[in-house]
C-alpha cells in the first residue's frame, strides 16, 4: 500500500462481500420460491425476496466500486485522499441506511414502509430497482455528493490520470443520472422512459466507465505494460461504449408507447454493444501477454481475465440476443431477460469488484503483493466454481426462456403463463441446485481471506 | 500520446487508436445503411415516392463541399509534411470553413424539413433520411471539433515534417466523416 489512506477501502470490500452473501441467500430463496410457490409464505413473500436481492447486488456493488474508488484514486493521483475521515463517516451512514432499508422490506409491508417514510409528499417508491424509500434514496444522493467531493478533491490536488479522470466521470454519471429516480411522471410511458435513464444508463453507460478504468488499473499493476498503451485502449472502449450505449437505450422503448423509430434506433445502436465489451476482452488478453513482469497475485489476474471474457458473453452476446426488435417483439420480459441479467451482472460488475478486491487486499491486509499460495489456490476454485454454475444458471434460463417464448407466444395454441411456467419447472430446478454450488464457491472465496499457507508471506 | 497501439502499424497514417475508433464508425453506419435498404425493399414504393421530397440540390452541393474540404485537409498534411506549419494551418482553417457551409446547407435542409411538418414519426423513409442525416451532420461537428484541436496545436508549432501524427490522425477521421457523405448522399438521395 502506498498511501495509508488508502486503507480506508478496506470496510467498504467488507461490506461488499457481506451484502453478497445476502444477496445470494436470498437468491437461492426466490429460486426456491420459484418451484415450491409458498416457500417461507407468508413471512417473506416473493416479491419482497426479490426486491431485497437486487437490491443487495445493486448496493453491494457500490459499495465495491466506492471501495474501489478509495484504493485506486490516492495511489493514481499519487497523494493521501483527501479525507479519510469523511470516508469512513459516510461507510456507516451508507451501511445503517442500507440495512434499515433492508430490514423495512422485510419487516413491514412495503405500503406501510412507504406510509411511514412519507413517499407521499415526494413518490418514488414502487418502481422496480427503485424500490427504496424516498429518504433512503435522498441518503444515496448525499452519500454520493460527499464521496464525489472527497475523491474529486483528491484527483484535483493530485496527479491527474485517464484512469482517474475515467474513474470520476463514470461516477459523476452515476449520481447525476440516479436523481432521475426522483422524476416519477403520472403518464406510464414518461415513467418508464426516465426509469431507463437510471437502469440502462447506469449499466450499459456510465458503470461501463467505471469498469474500464478499474480493469485498466488492475491491469498496468499486475502487467507493468506501458500506461499509455492501456490508457489509449481505455479511450476507445469507452468512447464505443457511449456511442452504442447512450442511443442503445431505444432497446428499451420497444412498444411502451414512446415512437416507433425507437425500434430502428434501439436495434441498430444496441446491436453494436457488445463492440465495447468484445475490445475489452481483446485489451485484456493482449495486455497479459504483453505483460513485462511475473505479478505474484496470479488469482487477481484470473478474475481480470475472467471479467472480461464473462462481461463480452453476458452483456454483450447475451444482450445481442434479444435486443432487435424483432427478436424482443417475442422475448420480451421472458427468461432470455433473466438470463442475460445474471450473467451480464456477474461478468461485468461483480467480477470486476472481486478483481478491484483480490488484487487490493493483499496490499490492505498483509503489506503483501500478494495472498498466499493456498489462498490463492481457494480463490480460484471459488472462481471457478461461481462463473461455472453462473454460465449454468444462464443456460438453464435461457432454455426456459425459449420454451416460454414458444409454448406462450410463438406457439399456434398459445398457453397460459402459468401452465408453462409449470411445464418448464426441470429448469428452475436445475437453475436453483446451480445456485446453490454458486453458493459453494462464494463460500470458499470467503473462506479464501482466512486461508493460513505454508509460506511466509514477502512483504512488498 | 503518440505511442502506436502495435508496433506494427503499417501504412495506417495517424494514430492507430483513431482507426479502431473509424472502423467502429463506419460499422455504425454500415448496419444503419443495411437497414435502410432492408427497410427499403419492403417498402420501394413508399421510398421512392418520399424520396422526391428531398432537396438534391443542396445534397449535390454539400457533396461538393465536402470533397472540397477533405482535399484542403490532403494540403494540409501536404504542407505541414514541408514543415510549413502556417500553411497546415492555413488549409485546415479552410477545411474547418468548408464544414461549416456543410453544417449551414444542411440546417436550411433540416428547416425546410420541419416547417413542412416532416420528422421521424411521418414515415419509415423520413424515420432513416432524419436519423442517418442527422447522424452524419452531428459527425461533421466532431470532425471539425478534432480538425479545431489540430489546428491549435499546428499554429503552437506543435507539429513537424517528422513528427506530425496528429494531423494525419485528424485528417483520416476527416475523410471518414466525408466517405460516408458519399454513400449516404447517392443511397438516400439518389438511388431509386
Amino acid at each position: 500500500m502506498q498511501f495509508q489512506s488508502q486503507a480506508v477501502a478496506k470496510p467498504y470490500f467488507i461490506a461488499a462481500i457481506g451484502l453478497f452473501i445476502g444477496q445470494i441467500l436470498f437468491g437461492l430463496i426466490i429460486g426456491t420460491q420459484y418451484v415450491i410457490g409458498d416457500f417461507l409464505f407468508p413471512e417473506i413473500p416473493f416479491n419482497v425476496a426479490r426486491m431485497v436481492h437486487t437490491n443487495l447486488l445493486i448496493v453491494w456493488l457500490l459499495f465495491g466500486f466506492m471501495g474501489a474508488a478509495y484504493y485506486l484514486v490516492p495511489e493514481e493521483a499519487e497523494r493521501e485522499l483527501f479525507s479519510p475521515k469523511l470516508a469512513i463517516a459516510l461507510f456507516w451512514i451508507f451501511l445503517v441506511a442500507g440495512a434499515l432499508t433492508i430490514v423495512g422490506y422485510l419487516a413491514v409491508p412495503y405500503a406501510t414502509l412507504a406510509a411511514v417514510t412519507g413517499n407521499d409528499l415526494l413518490p418514488t417508491m414502487g418502481r422496480e430497482f427503485l424500490e427504496q424509500p424516498t429518504i433512503t434514496k435522498m441518503g444515496i444522493v448525499v452519500v454520493a455528493l460527499a464521496f464525489l467531493f472527497n475523491i474529486g478533491m483528491t484527483i484535483i490536488a493530485g496527479r491527474k490520470t485517464v484512469i482517474n479522470i475515467v474513474l470520476l466521470t463514470g461516477l459523476t454519471g452515476l449520481a447525476v443520472l440516479f436523481l432521475f429516480s426522483f422524476y416519477n411522471p403520472i403518464n406510464l410511458v414518461l415513467d418508464k422512459m426516465f426509469w431507463w435513464w437510471v437502469v440502462h444508463l447506469w449499466v450499459e453507460g456510465v458503470w461501463e466507465l467505471i469498469m474500464g478504468a478499474i480493469l485498466a488499473f488492475v491491469l498496468i499493476r499486475l502487467t507493468g505494460v506501458d500506461r499509455e498503451v492501456i490508457e489509449k485502449w481505455l479511450y476507445v472502449i469507452i468512447a464505443m461504449a457511449l456511442i452504442t450505449g447512450i442511443i442503445g437505450t431505444g432497446h428499451h422503448y420497444y412498444w411502451i408507447g414512446t415512437p416507433e423509430y425507437w425500434q430502428w434506433w434501439g436495434s441498430i445502436f444496441s446491436a453494436l454493444e457488445p463492440i465495447p465489451f468484445f475490445m475489452m476482452t481483446v485489451f485484456a488478453f493482449t495486455m497479459v501477454n504483453r505483460r513485462r513482469k511475473e505479478h505474484p497475485n496470479k488469482a487477481a489476474t484470473l478474475w481480470a481475465l475472467g471479467t472480461a471474457v464473462m462481461a463480452f458473453l453476458g452483456a454483450g452476446v447475451w444482450g445481442f440476443l434479444h435486443t432487435l426488435a424483432p427478436v424482443n417483439f417475442y422475448t420480451h420480459g421472458s427468461q432470455i431477460t433473466a438470463a442475460h441479467g445474471h450473467m451480464a451482472f456477474y461478468g461485468a460488475y461483480v467480477l470486476v469488484v472481486i478483481t478491484m478486491i483480490s488484487y487490493a487486499w493483499p496490499h490492505l491486509q498483509h503489506n503483501a503483493p500478494a495472498s498466499n499460495g493456498r489462498a490463492q489456490l481457494l480463490e480460484m476454485w471459488s472462481f471457478w466454481l461461481m462463473t461455472v454454475s453462473i454460465v449454468f444458471i444462464t443456460l438453464f434460463l435461457t432454455g426456459a426462456g425459449i420454451l416460454q417464448v414458444y409454448l406462450q407466444r410463438v406457439s399456434d395454441t398459445p398457453l397460459p403463463f402459468m401452465v408453462v411456467q409449470d411445464k418448464i419447472a426441470l429448469f428452475y430446478w436445475l437453475r436453483l441446485w446451480t445456485g446453490v454450488i454458486f453458493f459453494v464457491g462464494l463460500c470458499l472465496y470467503v473462506y479464501s481471506f482466512f486461508a493460513k499457507g505454508k509460506e511466509t508471506l514477502a512483504s512488498s | 500520446m503518440d505511442t502506436p497501439l502495435h508496433d506494427d502499424t503499417g501504412a495506417l497514417p495517424g494514430d492507430f487508436a483513431i482507426w479502431i475508433f473509424i472502423f467502429a464508425e463506419l460499422l455504425v453506419f454500415g448496419v444503419f445503411f443495411l437497414a435502410y435498404a432492408f427497410a427499403r425493399a419492403n417498402n420501394v414504393e413508399l421510398f421512392n415516392e418520399s424520396q422526391l421530397q428531398l432537396d438534391r440540390i443542396s445534397g449535390a452541393a454539400n457533396t461538393l463541399v465536402l470533397i472540397t474540404s477533405s482535399y484542403f485537409v490532403v494540403r494540409a498534411v501536404a504542407a505541414i509534411r514541408d514543415d510549413d506549419s502556417r500553411r497546415c494551418v492555413h488549409w485546415l482553417a479552410a477545411a474547418i470553413g468548408m464544414g461549416s457551409v456543410f453544417l449551414v446547407i444542411k440546417m436550411f435542409e433540416f428547416a425546410d424539413k420541419f416547417s413542412a411538418g416532416i420528422s421521424l414519426s411521418t414515415n419509415t423513409f423520413f424515420m432513416f433520411y432524419l436519423s442517418l442525416t442527422f447522424f452524419h451532420f452531428m459527425h461533421v461537428i466532431l470532425g471539425m471539433v478534432i480538425l479545431a484541436a489540430v489546428l491549435f496545436k499546428a499554429r503552437s508549432g506543435g507539429y513537424s515534417a517528422a513528427s506530425h501524427i496528429g494531423v494525419e490522425t485528424g485528417a483520416s477521421y476527416w475523410h471518414m466523416v466525408d466517405l460516408v457523405w458519399l454513400i449516404l448522399f447517392p443511397l438516400v438521395y439518389v438511388i431509386h
